[in-house]
């Protein structure tokens, strides 16, 4: 593995900045004010939710629309388990149901390609979402349940834990063998397969990995809901949101989902309460003019403003593609 | 018995709306390949403008075909021109495309659904329109559903004389089946594709209306169509018009019978039934 | 022995039976040609032997192994691997990381280092040295369909299966590629070629196989075939028709 020592030794700069970064977000919660810890907190979840949505779709192409899915499921193995088991004990649950979920889908969805797979995990969602409130009506005569309320600050640390295991997976894994399986499925995945990838073991395994971080993130961020139900947990915007945070980001490195989330989780925070509309307005209006004008996201506008600045020659900006 | 026949023409008075819903949509889809997500959102402006027209100046829903229609055609012209077209150009892999516009219409749903909330509010409304009852035999309906199965079908029937029998309407389908002999012939492809978006909202536009005299309005009913219109599409087969009418009715009866047996579950068994659909017929049901 | 055996192998697409009842033997290091007219079912054959559909009827046995049915994956494993009428490379990918995905993927267990320096030895080989850190996708055809086969030979097969490899090439290409196919069968790899251009395959194949409607027509040498009736009619025929009509 000199290959993967040498891009460690390139990268020593953003590695030095990274660790930096996490420094000082790790000590936070000493010295400032408990809202910036909340506003922290939710940044951070969309970071999660956004970089485990790359890690899946970036490389492959496949669009999923199942983010609301496994993050609902994270949710409510917190609302089920919270009381009776300890913390990290119940978040690795929630990972782990999301993970076996994500199997099933995969499995399931092998076959469909492009748009296909993406209405495809959509509806799955809202299939979850009816099915568990029929469910909770009339077989358990209920609707929702409380969640256990944890520490802001614990949930935090837990929160940027995730990122930061996340950020790393997604780095390694990208460099590895697998990693390049997993961008030649997204390159042509007829060809892939012709030349000795198992395609739909990466597939599956790719989707699955990043739905553990999904579930992971949904169980420890519901501990700050109080009180949830179907709707609450499986709510499609937690579909949308980390897909248009990572295309708005950019997908060719691991910084970009996270500008991504934090642009828009940031704008979330400030306008949602006072003008939720304008919120929603600007959303979709940014992902279209993204769409339209900046395919890279905004990774990819740095990458051409560097390029174009030190006539940079190795211009590996990838491209975001679709199946 | 008499509980079957119920379902089944209760179905059938559902189906026109369904298929009216999927034309629009397949069009949108078979021919210019744009996935729009957000048509539903379409449907929805479409109903809250006649309820608009309907309670404000007092114009019969009926009329509003002929006015509400046209505005959403120029809506649909204006999107594909400005956006769609745009991204064509920009994105040369037809697999690109289809995926990127259907992102890209993602957006466009955020944008009409809450420019739409903060204009009319997130209040249910509606009015009455022919809510009488009438009879056939034994079985008793709203007089206002037979009417929108009615139009709705005269509608589907008329655009389907477009386009078989006109130029404009056969230059349509030849760009949607063979866009390279077309563009020899001199058929102005790009010019097609955005009459076919905008015909696409158009038959969005009289869904809404339709809609609108019978259910109770909200600005977030639009995903709820844009699935129905979804499964009725890959019922019925990409851009086929008499395919859509027959799944229009096909899951009209499917409805009927869901809701006779657990109304709770309905919406969970249109997803379901998509689902495997998609899983096991994406061709259509008539498809090849 | 045969290297691969095909026995009444079928594919239908709905009404269309688009190979029908095919038999097929190849010796180990010879090259057989396969013609047709468009849509004769060629493609569709190397379809089912690489496992991209899985056949409706028929046994396909490669090295004394039934492989019919079988993921494209674990056939070019076990030494089988085709390219595609319509390219299929990577394109962001440069060429070099083209070939090294065939040298990483395509055999178990090798590491790093091995894959790499065999990818070299490929693109050496298939006169790609100097392109090797171009995008794929930015090469020109010719170009293109080479990087094909250099991954394809990276997975270090015993059969390849070229799907017209020289359609769109000009004279001067063609002469190139049928150097490069030649050079291939001398490293001892076993090939099959769908081939339109005439002048190639009777120069190249000391046995022709014609499809026609999906059937087997018949079976022989280039002269046999060249000079053979009923491929006269179904095949040249069909040829001049093509040619008078567009
Ligand atoms: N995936 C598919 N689905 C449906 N029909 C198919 C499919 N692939 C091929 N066919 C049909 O099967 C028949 C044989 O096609 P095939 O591509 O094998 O012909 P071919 O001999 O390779 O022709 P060409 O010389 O034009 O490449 C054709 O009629 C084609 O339309
Ligand atoms: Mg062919």
């Amino acid at each position: 593995m000199t290959n993967l020592s040498m891009t460690v030794k390139k990268n020593i700069p953003y590695i030095a900045i990274s660790v930096l970064i996490l420094a000082l977000l790790a000590a936070v919660p000493f010295f400032s004010k408990p809202y910036t810890v909340v506003l922290l907190k939710n940044i951070l979840m969309f970071a999660a939710l956004t970089l485990s949505w790359a890690l899946f779709s970036g490389p492959t192409g496949y669009i999923s629309l199942a983010t609301a899915a496994f993050y609902g499921v994270g949710i409510y193995t917190a609302a089920y388990l919270g009381k009776v088991l300890p913390l990290p004990v119940m978040v690795l649950c929630g990972g782990l149901a999301s993970f076996l979920l994500a199997l099933i889908i995969g499995a399931i969805t092998l076959r469909l390609r492009g748009i296909y797979f993406a209405i495809f995990t959509l509806s799955s969602v809202e299939l979850i979402k009816q099915v568990l409130h029929w469910f909770e009506i009339t077989v358990l005569g209920t609707r929702g349940r409380p969640v256990v309320k944890i520490s802001n600050t614990t949930v935090y640390y837990v929160v940027l834990l995730i990122v930061v295991l996340l950020m790393v997976t997604t780095y390694f894994l990208k460099r590895s063998r697998y990693g390049l399986a997993m961008s030649s499925i997204g390159s042509c995945e007829d060809a892939a397969a012709h030349i000795g990838i198992n395609v739909t073991w990466v597939k599956v395994l790719t989707f699955a990995l990043s739905s553990f971080f999904i579930g992971l993130t949904g169980a420890t961020t519901a501990t700050g809901l109080i009180y949830i139900d179907s709707h609450i947990a499986f709510d499609l915007n937690y579909s949308f949101f980390p897909t248009l945070m990572a295309i708005f980001g950019g997908i060719g490195n691991v910084f970009g989902p996270v500008i991504g989330a934090a642009v828009f989780s940031y704008l979330r925070e400030i306008l949602i309460t006072r003008f939720p509309y304008a919120y929603m307005i600007i959303f979709g209006a940014v992902m279209i003019l993204t769409i339209l004008y900046l395919p890279n996201g905004i990774i990819g506008l740095v990458q051409t403003i560097k390029d174009k600045v030190l006539g940079g020659k190795d211009a590996t900006a990838s491209s975001r593609k679709v199946n | 018995m008499i509980s079957f026949i119920n379902i089944l023409v209760n179905g059938l008075l559902m189906g026109g709306i369904y298929a009216i819903t999927a034309v629009g949509l397949s069009m949108q889809y078979g021919v210019a390949r744009i996935l729009n997500i957000a048509h539903g959102e379409f449907i929805m402006v479409a109903a809250f403008l006649t309820w608009m027209l309907h309670t404000t100046l007092g114009i019969n829903p009926i009329l509003c075909l002929a006015i509400v229609g046209p505005i959403l055609f120029v809506l649909g012209y204006l999107v594909r021109h400005y956006l769609f077209k745009t991204l064509k150009e920009k994105t040369p892999s037809p697999a690109a495309f289809e995926g990127n516009s259907m992102l890209m219409a993602f957006g466009l749903l955020f944008v009409i659904q809450s420019l739409a909330t903060y204009i009319w509010g997130k209040n249910i409304v509606g009015y009455d329109f022919m809510r009488y009852s009438v009879y056939l035999g034994e079985i008793r309906f709203a007089a206002n559903r037979l009417v929108i199965m009615i139009t709705a079908v005269i509608i589907c029937f008329l655009f389907y004389l477009f386009l078989t029998k006109t130029r404009t309407g056969k230059a349509i389908r030849a760009s949607s089946q063979d866009p390279d002999a077309a563009a020899l012939m001199g058929v102005d492809i790009n010019r097609m594709l955005t009459l076919c978006f905008a015909l696409g909202a158009l038959m969005a536009g009289f869904a809404g209306v339709l809609l609108s005299m019978e259910y109770k309005l909200d600005t977030f009913m639009g995903m709820g169509h844009t699935i129905i219109a979804i499964i009725v599409m890959v019922l019925g087969g990409l851009g086929s018009i008499p395919g859509s009418l027959v799944g229009g009715f096909i899951l009209g009866i499917f409805y009927g019978i869901v809701s006779g047996i657990e109304p709770g579950l309905t919406e969970a068994a249109y997803y379901l039934l998509f689902m495997l659909l998609l899983l096991f017929k994406p061709s259509g049901l008539f498809g090849r | 022995m045969q290297l691969l055996q095909v026995e009444k192998l079928t594919k239908h697409f709905g009404g269309l039976t688009a190979v029908s009842g095919v038999d097929l033997e190849v010796e180990r290091g010879e090259i057989l040609g396969l013609i047709g007219p468009n849509g004769a079912g060629k493609t569709t054959l190397f379809n089912l032997i690489s496992g991209t559909f899985a056949p409706n009827a028929g046994k396909i046995i490669f090295n004394g192994e039934s492989i019919g049915g079988l993921k494209p994956n674990y056939i070019c494993r076990k030494g089988l691997v085709r390219t595609f009428q319509t390219v299929k490379i990577f394109p962001e990918m440069t060429v070099f990381q083209n070939v090294l995905m065939g040298s990483l993927f395509g055999s178990e267990g090798k590491s790093w280092p091995e894959a790499t320096g065999q990818a070299r030895e490929i693109l050496d080989f298939t006169g790609l040295s100097h392109l090797s850190d171009v995008p794929a996708g930015s090469l020109t055809l010719v170009n293109q369909k080479r990087v094909e086969v250099a991954r394809a030979l990276a997975t270090r097969p015993q059969m390849l299966l070229l799907d017209e490899l020289m359609a769109g090439l000009n004279p001067a290409e063609v002469a190139e590629a049928m150097e490069l196919v030649t050079r291939i069968r001398e490293r001892g790899i076993t090939i099959i070629m769908i081939e339109h251009v005439m002048k190639a395959i009777m120069n190249i194949c000391k046995r022709i196989i014609v499809l026609h409607h999906g059937k087997k027509i018949i079976e022989g040498t280039p002269e046999e075939i060249s000079t053979n009736k009923t491929v006269i009619e179904i095949y040249l025929g069909e040829e001049e028709q093509a040619h008078a009509g567009s």
